[in-house]
């Protein structure tokens, strides 16, 4: 009967509530993390480094949890996210190296 | 008889059948939120841009009452989204009643960040005299990026609380399919994903950098 209603579960709703609660707690835990890492003497691309990777573990969380797509298809996925994080690629690659230049040529 | 006997399986991509198994609703409502998340991504790299090209940017976000307040922000919506995927949870299982419910809760969170981004906006308005083309530390880049990303932000909430109202009402007197929820509910989880980094790059990067 158990076995009936997991399936059932996993059928409609694709996680159970004590999944989503987990991704929650995960969530407010890496949210405290990157306040505590703000006021903590580390050097400041440890920092950054930290702050972006949990952003994206962050944003990566909420996608294949909460916005269901983990239990999506392939060709979903397939379909929609390559382009994005290529436009993000490539807007990295063209607008930081100049951003970084003229950080270099302020006056000391 | 004998037709049917000789059809043989052909592809999910030659017509006639849905390849990604989904309704074309929550389809448009991805199509929306990739082209949305192109938006947000070029704000926060203008942003990001500005902040490097830029000598002496000001750093007007104190530990009191900025951090605390985009810190408690942030689990507000955090808290908003579990609520909605408990929303999305009950209509699954066909329960309207309990949707609606988590619908509210949902928009109650939402609100919650609003009232509290509003009062964080005005104290920087009021007390640090920043406006969208004005500060005190001659930098106006730094209020026409900051009020441009956490406004068109603050405009997706909104627009959310009152999309989610309008949802709650067709839910609960059964005009609308229970599978809106869903779609509603990538919405919202949409507008809380884009905070997970207008967080830590606008606010948390001033209390170091």
């Amino acid at each position: 009967m158990s076995t009936h209603a997991e399936a059932v579960e996993q059928h409609v709703g694709g996680a159970s509530t004590k999944a989503f609660i987990t991704v929650w707690i995960a969530l407010l835990v890496m949210t405290g993390i990157e306040v505590f890492l703000a006021y903590e003497q580390i050097p400041v691309l440890i920092f950054l480094t930290a702050l972006v990777g949990l952003s994206v573990i962050k944003a990566a969380l909420i996608i294949a949890y909460f916005m269901h797509l983990k239990f999506e298809r392939l060709s979903l996925f397939l379909t929609l996210f390559p382009m994005l994080i290529l436009c993000i690629i490539l807007m990295l690659l063209m607008f930081m190296p100049d951003s970084s230049r003229l950080m270099m040529m302020r006056p000391q | 008889m004998s037709e049917a006997n000789t059809m043989t399986v052909t592809s999910v991509w030659e017509g006639g059948r849905r390849p990604y198994a989904v309704n074309s609703k929550k389809f448009g409502m991805w199509l929306f939120i990739i082209s949305d998340a192109l938006t947000f991504s070029a704000l926060l790299m203008a942003y990001t841009y500005v902040r490097l090209a830029t000598p002496n940017w000001p750093m007007p976000f104190h530990f009191s009452p900025s951090i605390i307040f985009s810190t408690v922000m942030t689990v507000c919506l955090l808290s908003s989204s579990l609520t909605m995927v408990m929303a999305v949870h009950a209509a699954n299982h066909g329960n309207r009643k309990s949707a609606v419910g988590w619908i509210l809760a949902t928009m109650v969170g939402g609100a919650a960040f609003v009232v509290l981004h509003l009062t964080e906006w005005l104290g920087l308005i009021n007390n640090e005299h920043v406006t969208p083309f004005d500060n005190p530390w001659g930098v106006p880049l730094f209020g026409g990026t900051f009020f441009a990303l956490t406004g068109l932000h603050m405009t997706h909430v909104i627009i959310g609380i009152i999309y989610l109202g309008i949802i709650a009402i067709g839910t609960g007197s059964a005009k609308f399919k229970l599978e809106d929820v869903e779609v509603s509910g990538l919405y919202w989880h949409f507008v809380d994903l884009v905070w997970m980094f207008i967080f830590p790059l606008v606010y948390l990067m001033s209390a170091k950098i």
